[in-house]
């Protein structure tokens, strides 16, 4: 290429990568002050506007009862939900990748039908059924409900993740004698594993964020999403904040942990 | 039962796939039957007994069989209680949605509505909120279109100029997301504030003028506008817009722009006949991830927005868990969803794209 076409190419490609910069910038815009504003000390109940400079909100994050609590509750929410739909997701996703069977592609469009589903109308049925059963709503509605959009999202990300997996390998396990069961915990669990540990980390931070399929399924429970948007009102306490950047900064450490054990060691899994 | 060939003389089933697809599809219409209440009493009994018949069947068939057979059954042992989950909390809802739709509340003031074909719900939707169904659409559409703008040349820069960053890079799209999505959202909220620093910025520029001529901000304010739920939802949904169209540029391989450059074609051109055909896939699936969440959002419009922004979802919620009309809130509900799926059908069509999943 000449001249001018190049130079031409060159501002171009500059002039793309600073909007791809930009575009990074923006999305890290509202984090930057939701963690900002941990160190806030408000004048009144609502943390909004800046005033002071403060660590009180870090040697106290849980100083605000009803949102601990609250926080609390989320995290036991996710934290069985996430086992169960773990399971029940990665024994779908080994299905559909490693069998050929009758009716595989019906049940692979059931299982994307959830994620497409708006969460509003995957909370508002599922009330309905609730209503229809007369089961009080609260803690145990919640994981169902939580399990229900979890389960397609494990299937899929762990399906996507084994794409690549050379099922040959259970073969060979088998030709050298191996049973079938000690050939899926010695040889198949340990390869997909990674893939299933991403999916749960994933689905555990979908859990402990949901608001709209919650809040048509808590009755009177207060998760951590819930209580903020409850006492919004009358108040959005700096803790909020604290809380939201300890969620952030633990699930990137366990992110990066994820990817710096994965680099040193390559799966044949993609 | 026909004896199996692999080891003759132990039981096992030719058509053990059959099996196992019938018996999980036998299942799933047990468990629907149940939960939707179509039976009911002694028959709800003998169709648990039924259901517990064809599990125990199964595990039966499986253990006596041959390897053969074990080997066929396994996809349907392995799927069935996942999809019996989905069948019961998924499937049966919605049937329980489209039945409350059609109901009746016999007070203000009942919690159990009766059911009576009453279409009167769905009159009652569409002509009490036919502007908020509107809005819904229209906001989430527009959010759609920002997002494929804003989202497309970020994916393309980290799938062919990242290198070695691209992990790195596709991580910082993805981290964001991992804080509160209603703490985000109250964070845009504190920051278009009227004391906040973009309005600040803006007025310390004298653009304001500019912003309003354009429609983006209404009286000197960027909170509580259009504008500013529509900005909320774009921020919300990129990173679902990013990450497939990021997927489908990955797999595309540089020697083929190479190869349209090698014939004369200009960086432009080989962009448009090559790249951006092969990315269709991922736009498809990132504008299907991006709408339908939007379309139902409510949390933008309550917090970005006024009285006059409130989408379809604000609606729902309001009827459902405030006013406690469920009936109202299921037809709205069931609406929106149809107007969904018929969209995404229609939009599968015009792009003919099979990677639905």
């Amino acid at each position: 290429m000449s001249g001018p076409t190049s130079a031409r190419g060159a501002a171009a490609r500059w002039g793309l990568n600073v909007y791809a910069a930009i575009v990074l910038v923006y999305l890290f815009i509202p984090i930057a002050w939701i963690v900002w504003f941990s160190f806030n000390q408000p004048k009144g109940r609502y943390n909004i506007v800046w005033q002071d400079f403060t660590l009180d909100n870090w040697s106290a994050p849980f100083k605000n009862e009803g949102l601990t609590d609250a926080f609390v509750q989320s995290l036991k929410i996710a934290a069985i939900s996430t086992a169960l739909a773990t399971v029940l997701g990665s024994m779908i996703a080994v299905a559909l990748s490693r069998y050929s069977f009758r009716g595989s592609g019906g049940f692979n469009l059931f299982l994307v039908l959830p994620l497409t589903t708006p969460e509003i109308v995957l909370g508002s049925s599922l009330a309905t059924l609730f209503l229809d059963w007369d089961v009080t709503r609260g803690f145990t509605t919640v994981v169902i409900a939580h399990i229900m959009f979890q389960v397609s999202f494990v299937a899929l990300t762990v399906r996507a993740r084994v794409r690549g997996f050379d099922w040959t390998l259970e073969q060979a396990a088998q030709d050298l004698g191996a049973s079938p069961v000690r050939t899926f915990w010695k040889v198949t669990f340990p390869l997909i594993l990674p893939g299933i540990l991403a999916a749960a980390l994933l689905s555990f931070a979908l859990s402990i964020d949901d608001f709209i399929v919650t809040l048509f399924n808590a009755g009177s429970l207060s998760t951590f999403p819930l209580y903020i948007n409850g006492s919004f009102r009358v108040q959005f306490p700096p803790q909020a904040n604290v809380l939201a950047t300890i969620i952030l900064v633990a699930s990137v450490s366990v992110l990066l942990i994820g990817v710096i054990r994965s680099s040193s060691r390559r799966p044949t899994s993609r | 039962m026909a004896t199996a060939h692999v080891r003759p003389g132990r039981p096992a089933t030719r058509r053990a796939d059959l099996i196992g697809l019938g018996a999980l599809l036998l299942a799933g219409a047990l468990i629907a039957a149940i939960g939707m209440r179509l039976l009911t009493g002694s028959l709800a009994a003998l169709a648990t007994a039924l259901l517990v018949a064809v599990v125990v069947g199964l595990v039966v068939i499986a253990v006596a069989g041959g390897p053969e057979t074990r080997r066929r059954l396994a996809p349907y042992g392995l799927l069935k209680p996942g999809m019996l989950w989905l069948t019961l909390f998924y499937l049966v809802p919605l049937f329980t949605l489209l039945r409350t739709s059609l109901s009746t509340l016999p007070s203000r003031f009942a919690v159990d509505a009766e059911f009576d074909w009453n279409f009167g719900n769905y009159a009652d939707a569409f002509t009490d909120f036919g502007a908020q169904f509107g809005r819904g659409f229209l906001y989430a559409a527009i959010a759609t279109v920002l997002c494929i703008v804003i989202g497309y040349p970020l994916a393309y820069v980290i799938a062919f100029r990242g290198g070695r960053w691209r992990n790195v890079l596709l991580g910082l799209v993805v981290v964001p997301f991992f804080t509160s999505y209603l703490i985000r959202t109250i964070a845009w909220s504190s920051l278009l504030a009227d004391s906040g620093p973009i309005v600040g910025t803006i007025d310390g520029l004298r653009l304001s003028g500019l912003f309003e001529a354009v429609g983006i901000m209404d009286n000197g304010r960027l909170i509580n506008t259009p504008a500013a739920v529509i900005g909320g939802l774009t921020y919300n949904f990129l990173p679902f817009m990013i990450l497939p169209i990021y997927v489908s540029l990955e797999k595309i391989d540089p020697a083929l722009v190479d190869a349209a450059k090698d014939l004369y074609s200009t960086a432009g051109a080989a962009f448009r006949k090559v790249v951006l055909p092969l990315s269709i896939p991922g736009v498809f699936a990132g504008t299907l991830l991006t709408f339908i969440p939007a379309a139902g959002d409510f949390i933008n419009a309550e917090y970005l927005g006024n009285p006059n922004t409130t989408m379809v979802g604000n609606s729902i919620q309001d009827q459902f868990l405030v006013q406690n009309n469920t009936p109202l809130a299921s037809a709205m509900s069931f609406v929106l969803m149809a107007i969904i799926a018929v969209a995404v059908l229609g939009y599968t069509k015009l792009l003919g794209t099979e990677e639905l999943s």
